[in-house]
């Protein structure tokens, strides 16, 4: 620590950062590939999706409040669900974990920098391109007050409909071409992901005292080659049918409606562990220094992990369970969907071991974290209820399933994130957030998000299918739906108490000193925030708690790895 | 229910013991500035969290397994309707093989006596997209997908109304597409077989209106999509009308069948069903009143 | 794989024991990128085989399709002057090099000139073409997709033999072409495949 704070002192480059003239401060991060600024500008980018996505959200859920309300019109709500989860998914999820990735891993692992930085960058700025495409699609055709040539397909764009014959225009083709680019910017970081984790380690980090964070990123980004892939192949051959007249999904020359849906959901599928393991990265880095105690079962962690990764690839017709596949075929699918209990089990299992005789602190981002504990294991479980397919035969398409997978995504995903974004913001901005916000934030989310969805569950098992912009009265449905908008009102105050948070910490917020929180990975032991070349000396490890070693000499983990 | 109870018994345990873990282990502050003892694992502790579940699965999946054959894998009863349901954007087309009726949006069926079952087997497939038949109270979800024939049975043992709609995206009035299934008695039912079987009603003496109706209706572009038995009109691409006014909705249970409602209808559905394929007629106001009261008389 | 850059570190405790060496991110990130691009082929020899006899009209497999043997055996070959080059480049032979780099270029282009008159053949004379059926769908986007991967290979391959002429490719390069190397033996793995399933086991 010593030396990396001789070198500080003389490292005259810091002085020169304070007070340069704008300028010369944008066109550093429009070119740059430093992996911490390109992090940042990924999570940044995230964000602003977040905001314009749940807008897009709260529209639907007024349109939705009532019965046979007529606040948007038919098209313009299927254009809203439609981007609503294609943002979410692409341009939200997607890039706020790259994000987070980009940043943490080199740090985490002992390295300077991603193995590939001007890769990093450009696909960054392909995937950021991508975003913006798709949402110029507001602004063809018809104009932004009808919604423009925005996709209305839904974001799985099943065949035919997608067909030019059933979506004339080019409103398909803005989803399929910015979902296209936004994957070859997805390829490319899981690229370097993978490359900087195996090539780019600090000497001596051998991979068994990588962080849990590394090795579920590794599993992610392996992931990403095998999942994004066929949706770019499915993409290309939607193009080709599209403008070349060819017929893969074209049913009345002999196509399969039904292939799309395979191939789409060979990636779909696969696609949310590409979300979630991210988030049971965090919860795996921030449980154990909040209950002060090493994570519970480091080798079944990284064994579930790798275990997950590979079952997600068999599970995908669970998805298609209602579109008439044979018996066997239903079977299958219903074994594979509920192996993959098993090893999620074991980490939630392992978690509680962690905090079981612990010494458990309640600042931000744990609270976030046993949020993301309890709502997590409820979405397993619904999941387990929708993966026997005859429970699907009835629930498949309606609003119990998108109550499951909002809260995977919402109760498990976002609020992972959060206690991510207020464990690392010190270690990133040198000053720490408020815990009084934070709590604020906590409470208005974790009020607005039960409220929507943990009500939502009950029109879908009431017969409420999911994608439709309005519903008769009399059928029971009206009730839950307004409280369903209630919530999503909560959900928007916390956020906005977030955002305010965030940056009214960033001028006001007490310092930080390299280590806020009493850690033991790799990050915390250089500045916060790090220089440029993250690490004065590059360090060795002697275990899988670097820090723990150095501030317990006594009782180091290398003795019991 | 097995499914119901055993997630709930996973969940009250698990959330117990987290709930008891967070509250027993939480940081005190009279506590000493010693960290808690660190635990790495433990291999008995960690197998049997492995086995256990690992024989959950395995209960679960023989119990789903076995609903699964029971649904899909027996073999189809004797005695059945078979209804044809073919899919359109946005209403269903229902037809009667072997009875010899054509219907659209209203199926209706003879409800079944366990001791004597008569099931509806009924054979799917899309003109256009993807849709999906699902009636809660009568069975689970079937997509209806063009180039593919589904099938699925449905066996009400009670009379009545069963409401449901379309339950796969299929364009902008996928909300609208709206399925109602009548169960009736087999009196009723073979009642309502036989009225659907006859032709239409062409005979409006006494009805100048209807009569016109009839006339304005046959050298219109309606012939072109809709079909009315033992006419000249027989457009397949529109629901057949030849028993409309027997049925309590149009517009595939979205509207209720009133005179006033059918014409405002013919006039412009769009206005009624914003992206319906129907467009928009532009009759002039006389022959909206006689198309709609010549339609109100196809009983 | 032995990084070229590994520069013995010394730990803060104390002297190195073992050299810390990690895997050429080079070849890594090249053994990434094609297993994502052998995911898209994938699919698209899935949908190849799926709609195998499916076709609703038109030519068939069968009646059209001839062995493309020459082309096949030219760009087969192609890998292995490519191993050459990369092998003579390793040796410091660089004359050798450029000659190898410039036989795979020669062999590649000429699978896609054989390529072209077989396209040529299917579309003037049996009149099958990407819409007539699904046939023709999955044929021409498959083998297309294959033959545009040829072409970039194909690019960076006259980049680097461009290169080389100019004495700027040298001994210490012979990691990068590797990898280059490892591309094109992908795109000619994936030939295999194509060749297997469209004109062996399809017809």
């Amino acid at each position: 620590m010593s030396t990396t704070q001789a070198v500080e002192e003389s490292d005259e480059t810091l002085a020169l950062q304070q007070g340069r003239p704008p300028l010369n401060v944008v066109y550093e991060w429009l070119t740059t590939v430093d992996h911490k600024k390109i992090g940042l500008m990924y999570i940044a980018y995230a964000l602003v999706f977040l905001l314009v996505a749940g807008v897009e959200a709260l529209l639907m859920r007024i349109q939705l409040a009532i019965p046979n309300n007529h606040f948007v019109s038919p098209q313009v709500f299927n254009q809203l669900f439609t981007m609503h989860g294609t943002t979410m998914i692409f341009f939200v999820g997607m890039p706020i974990l790259f994000g987070f990735g980009n940043y943490l891993v080199p740090l985490m692992i002992g390295a300077r920098d991603m193995a590939f930085p001007r890769l990093n960058a450009f696909s960054f700025w392909i995937s950021a391109f991508a975003g913006i495409l798709l949402y110029f699609s507001y602004v063809g055709a018809s104009g932004l007050y009808a919604a423009g040539s925005a996709p209305d397909v839904g974001w799985f764009a099943y065949a035919p409909l997608t067909a030019r014959v059933f979506s004339p225009g080019h409103s398909t083709d803005y989803w399929t071409l910015a979902i296209f680019l936004s994957g070859i910017g997805s390829i490319g970081t899981a690229l370097n992901i993978v490359t900087t984790i195996v090539s780019m380690r600090c000497k001596s980090m051998k991979m068994s005292r990588m962080p849990l964070l590394v090795w579920l990123y590794l599993v992610m980004a392996a992931l990403v080659f095998v999942a994004v892939s066929p949706l770019t192949a499915a993409q290309i051959m939607l193009t080709l049918d599209r403008y070349l007249g060819a017929h893969f999904f074209d049913t009345q020359a002999g196509g399969s409606a039904v292939l799309w849906m395979h191939f789409f959901w060979i990636f779909g599928h696969p696609e949310v562990y590409v979300l979630v393991l991210p988030a049971f990265a965090f919860v795996n880095e921030i449980v154990p220094v909040f209950s002060r105690k090493a994570i519970f079962g480091y080798p079944a962690m990284v064994a579930a992990s790798v275990g997950i990764g590979f079952i997600s690839l068999s599970v995908w017709a669970h998805h298609m369970f209602t579109v008439g596949m044979d018996a066997a075929a239903n079977t299958f699918f219903v074994f594979a969907t509920m192996v993959i209990s098993v090893p999620t089990g074991i980490k939630i299992f392992n978690w509680l071991a962690t905090i079981w005789g612990g010494k458990v602190i309640f600042a931000t981002p744990m609270i976030f974290c046993v949020g993301f504990l309890f709502q997590f294991l409820i979405a397993g479980l619904t999941g387990i209820m929708l993966s026997a397919a005859p429970f699907d035969w009835q629930l498949g398409n309606s609003y119990f399933v998108v109550a499951h997978f909002h809260y995977v995504l919402v109760g498990g995903i976002l609020f992972a994130l959060f206690a991510a974004f207020y464990y690392w913001y010190p270690k990133i901005t040198g000053r720490m957030m408020s815990e009084k916000l934070g709590k604020w934030h906590f409470w208005l989310f974790l009020i607005g998000f039960h409220l929507t969805f943990d009500f939502m569950h009950v029109p879908g098992l009431l017969g409420m299918p999911r994608r439709i912009y309005t519903y008769e009265a009399g059928r029971g449905w009206g009730a839950l739906n307004f409280l369903v908008g209630v919530g999503a009102i909560f959900q928007a105050a916390g956020l906005l108490c977030f955002l305010y948070n965030m940056i009214r910490s960033y001028y006001h917020g007490k310092e930080a000193s390299h280590d806020p929180w009493d850690a033991w990975t790799l990050e915390w032991s250089t500045t916060s925030p790090p220089p440029d070349y993250n690490f004065a000396t590059v360090p060795t490890v002697n275990s899988r708690r670097p820090l723990w070693d150095l501030k317990h000499p006594e009782d180091p983990d290398s003795d019991y790895e | 229910m097995l499914v119901l109870s055993v997630t709930l018994a996973i969940f009250l345990i698990v959330a117990g013991l987290l709930l008891y873990a967070l509250v027993r282990y939480r940081h005190r502050p009279e506590d000493s500035d010693r960290e808690p003892a660190q635990i790495y694992g433990s291999n008995q502790i960690e197998l049997s969290w492995t086995v256990i579940p690992i024989l959950i699965v395995v209960m679960l999946f023989l119990a789903t397994t076995r609903v699964i054959l029971g649904t899909q894998g027996i073999p189809k009863p004797e005695q059945t309707t078979n209804v044809t349901v073919i899919g359109h954007q946005f209403w269903w087309e229902y037809r009667y093989p072997e009875l010899g009726v054509v219907t659209a949006n209203e199926l209706h069926i003879p409800i079944s006596d366990p001791a004597k079952p008569m099931p509806t087997y009924l054979t799917m497939s899309s003109a256009d997209v993807s849709h999906s038949f699902w009636v809660p109270r009568l069975a689970g979800k079937t997509d209806v997908i063009p180039n593919r024939v589904n099938t699925m049975w449905i066996d009400p043992q009670q009379a009545g109304l069963y409401l449901g709609q379309c339950a796969q995206y299929c364009g902008s009035q996928h909300a609208k597409m709206l399925l109602r299934v009548y169960a009736q008695s087999p009196a009723d039912f073979a009642a309502w077989v036989s009225q659907q079987k006859k032709p239409a009603q062409q005979d409006f003496t006494g009805n100048a209106a209807a009569a016109e109706g009839q006339t304005v209706f046959m050298h219109n572009a309606c012939i072109n999509c809709h079909a009315v038995g033992g006419t000249a009109a027989t457009g397949r691409f529109g629901p057949d009308l030849t028993h409309l006014a027997s049925r309590d909705t149009i517009a595939s249970g979205a509207i209720e069948n009133t005179p006033a409602n059918l014409r405002k209808w013919i006039d412009d559905p769009s206005s009624m069903k914003p992206g319906s394929l129907m467009p928009p007629m532009h009759l002039n106001q006389h022959d909206l009143d006689a198309i709609t009261a010549y339609l109100t008389q196809l009983r | 794989m032995r990084d070229a850059n590994a520069i013995p570190i010394e730990s803060i405790d104390g002297p190195v024991e073992t050299p810390w060496t990690l895997p050429y991110r080079g070849t890594v990130g090249m053994a990434c990128l094609i297993l994502a691009e052998a995911a898209i082929f994938v699919i698209f020899v899935v949908a190849y085989i799926f709609y195998l006899g499916k076709s609703v009209s038109g030519p068939t497999p069968r009646e059209v399709l001839e062995l493309p043997i020459f082309g096949t055996i030219c760009l087969l070959s192609s890998s292995i002057t490519v191993h050459f080059a990369v092998s003579a480049l390793r040796q410091g032979k660089l004359r050798n090099c450029s000659l190898h780099l410039a036989g795979t270029v020669l062999l590649g282009l000429i699978f896609l000139i054989t390529t072209a008159q077989e396209w040529y053949h299917l579309i003037h004379d049996e009149g099958l073409t990407i819409q007539t059926n699904l046939f023709g769908s999955t044929y021409y986007s498959l083998v297309g997709l294959h033959a545009t991967h040829v072409v970039v290979g194909l690019l960076m391959l006259s980049l680097v033999l461009g290169f080389s002429l100019f004495g700027l490719v040298k001994e210490e390069h012979s990691e990068k072409l590797e990898v280059l190397s490892l591309y094109w033996h992908f795109v000619d793995g994936v030939w295999v495949v194509v060749f297997l399933v469209v004109y062996v086991l399809g017809r």
